[in-house]
């Protein structure tokens, strides 16, 4: 009940801004008899109405994590963005072994297996990749060889 | 003959060694893929599209590939049904309710050759099905102008909503959010940016392939995280494994059935591979009455739902083909494909590429024997695969897909968007938000606007355009009846839903 009617109520904010934004969008002297708000403005009238069905018809709740496990999502969340920043600075194999080790551990928390993970998907992957499929994958950060 | 001709030219293409070799690789892994728990069709090609591309693969060695990983991943999916009592992705859902306890009686072995055979039924007369209807449909497509097609993606998004999903308005929602993102970038008409709050990066739009592994893919890695990688464990044994003649014969009638059931749910546009097996399902559970041990591991209760998924697996490449609307959540990243690499689907495809379409289907029939071969005689294979922890499993494919979509822009600021993408899937899919028509609205988006502002060009901004042929009125009943009807038949058919599952097919 009460998810879906915050769902709503998010979504309802959203198409709002969305709209408003269309109606702010500057026009282009070249124009067609729709332009280039009507249809957003339709995309949003659309979201703005079902959105409010959900706020007045609920579901039911989904059965939400623990706050442990948020907490542990929110960590591999954070792990995986730094592993889009870290990707091309570092090379391939540092971050994904770390990441993929960081990974393996949150799903089942074995230092272990998760340790063997990090290090073979890197390497495996780099190997199949690089060789195998032939994509241009920068190994290691560049800063080492100069 | 004409048809002959076509498929001759069609086998031409997918017959050489590199097409050969890729179907056998796309087969193996679609099979793999679509038998691991969590990983189904439509992830499993989301994460090898930005490879496959990146591969310089040509359109149809690309095309041959990923549709081989499409059907195969239709037969594996029935592999974790039938073992793990998991369905390996939505359509093989209904596998589970008599091929698990089939198993557990001791005849693991049987029902994995009774529903391997049942699929490459279902695959094999459906793909016939799909190369006498595609040409007919792509024919007729030939009388859309820009207004039936804007009300044939209408109807697209209507009938996902309303038959697939259990709430219509989440449905719908679903799809502004798609259309919505679509509507970034550059202004196709005016050249004018919209949405972009300035970021250049958003000036070129969000590239689909980066919304689609986000939502497919790395949405799946947080929802292994929560449930700690629990369920991945071999429950039943697999002794040996016989061919059951006696079942297969028994089952002939309900194939064939469920083939015809399949294909012609798979046909309409947004229903897709579960829709099919669940009607197969159904339907053979009525003619049986209580006659049959539906439920209790009955053979024709493995059959029908395997040849019903894979039937529809192929009906939905039909409107995907012909009229560039995909049926499923599958179709709609194949797709995306095709878009990437330039192709239009449409009745003008028949007409300018032969090569490929043909190709593609002689490539279908091509992946269905391989599938037959590796899914009877070597299923074991595939059951020993089946036992990879999802602790290697995952962090795995999230690789991958990160590989995948850097090889692909180069650019940090398209994984980011990949990794929101597939925060936001997580609590989409908690919040029963179907995440499909999200998929298809960013990309259909672009199409749909297009097709709206040229029938007002046409028109001269009379909105009553929209419904000036007998083809658009007729879609836009359909449209409206897709959305409004399920509310009421909801009540008559109740789903036989074993596990909540919120997988696409």
């Amino acid at each position: 009940m009460a998810s879906d009617r915050i769902f709503g109520l998010v979504v309802i904010a959203v198409a709002l801004a969305f709209i408003a934004s269309a109606l702010a969008m500057q026009t282009s002297f070249l124009t067609d008899p729709v332009g280039s708000k009507t249809f957003p403005l339709i995309i949003g009238g659309v979201a703005l109405l079902a959105s409010f069905v959900v706020v007045l018809k609920p579901d039911a709740d989904p059965v939400w994590p623990g706050v442990e496990t948020f907490l542990r999502l929110g960590f591999a969340l954070s792990v995986l963005i730094g592993y889009a920043y870290a990707l091309k600075p570092m090379g391939f194999l540092i971050p994904t072994a770390i990441a993929a080790g960081v990974l393996s551990y949150q799903i089942t928390p074995r230092r272990g297996p998760a340790l063997l993970t990090g290090l073979g998907l890197s390497g495996g992957l780099y190997v199949l990749f690089k060789f195998g499929l032939g994509l241009g994958l920068v190994g290691l950060p560049k800063a080492i060889f100069g | 003959m004409e048809l002959l001709s076509n498929l001759g030219l069609g086998f031409s293409v997918a017959l050489t060694p590199l097409s050969l070799f890729l179907a056998v690789v796309g087969c193996f892994m679609g099979t793999i893929i679509g038998a691991l728990p969590g990983l189904g069709p439509s992830n499993g090609v989301a994460i090898l599209i930005p490879l496959s591309f990146s591969l310089g693969l040509d359109a149809t060695s690309a095309l041959v590939l990923l549709t081989s990983v499409y059907y195969g991943a239709m037969y594996g999916g029935r592999i974790s049904s039938i073992l793990l009592n998991i369905p390996g992705d939505e359509p093989a859902l209904m596998t589970t309710l008599d091929g698990y306890p089939m198993a557990k009686a001791g005849r693991a072995g049987d029902a994995l050759v009774l529903s391997g055979v049942a699929s490459f039924v279902g695959g094999f007369f459906a793909t016939i099905g799909l190369m006498v209807l595609a040409p007919l449909l792509a024919r007729a497509a030939y009388f859309f102008g820009p207004s039936e097609y804007f009300a044939l993606y209408l109807l697209a998004f209507t009938t996902l909503g309303g038959i697939t999903s259990k709430n219509q308005a989440k449905a719908l929602i679903a799809a502004c959010i798609g259309l919505g993102i679509a509507m970034i970038g550059l202004d196709n008409t005016t050249g004018m940016p919209r949405f972009t709050f300035g970021n250049l990066h958003l000036m070129d739009g969000v590239d689909f392939l980066v919304a689609i592994v986000g939502l497919f893919a790395i949405a799946e890695v947080f929802f292994f995280i929560e449930s700690h990688g629990l369920n991945s464990a071999i429950g039943v044994k697999v002794d040996k494994v016989t061919i059951p003649l006696r079942d297969i014969i028994k089952s002939g009638w309900t194939m064939a059935r469920s083939t015809v059931i399949g294909f012609l749910a798979g046909v309409l546009p947004g229903a897709g591979a579960s829709l099919g097996s669940f009607m197969a399902y159904a339907a053979e559970k009525s003619i049986a009455g209580p006659s049959g041990s539906f439920g209790k591991g009955d053979p024709r209760g493995i059959a029908a739902p395997e040849a019903g998924n894979n039937a529809a697996a192929a009906g939905a490449l039909v409107p995907m083909l012909t009229l560039g609307v995909p049926g499923s959540g599958t179709t709609a990243v194949l797709l995306a494909l095709l878009m990437t690499l330039n192709i239009t689907p449409g009745p003008t495809l028949f007409a300018d590429k032969p090569e490929v379409v043909w190709g593609l289907i002689a490539s279908l029939f091509i992946a269905n024997v391989v599938l037959l071969i590796m899914n009877v005689p070597m299923v074991k294979i595939f059951v020993k695969i089946l036992s990879v922890p999802a602790w290697v499993l995952l962090p795995g494919v999230t690789m991958i897909s990160f590989v995948g979509i850097y090889s692909l822009t180069g650019s940090y600021f398209d994984l980011l968007l990949m990794i929101a993408f597939g925060a936001a899937g997580y609590f989409l899919r908690k919040l029963e938000v179907p995440t499909v028509p999200i998929i298809m609205g960013i990309l259909l988006g672009g199409h749909m606007e297009d097709s709206l502002r040229r029938s007002m060009v046409i028109s001269g901004g009379d909105w009553t355009h929209l419904f000036n042929s007998s083809i658009s009125i007729g879609l836009w009943v359909a449209a409206i009846g897709g959305l409004v009807a399920p509310l009421f038949l909801r009540r008559l058919v109740k789903r036989p839903v074993p596990h909540a599952m919120d997988l696409e097919d």
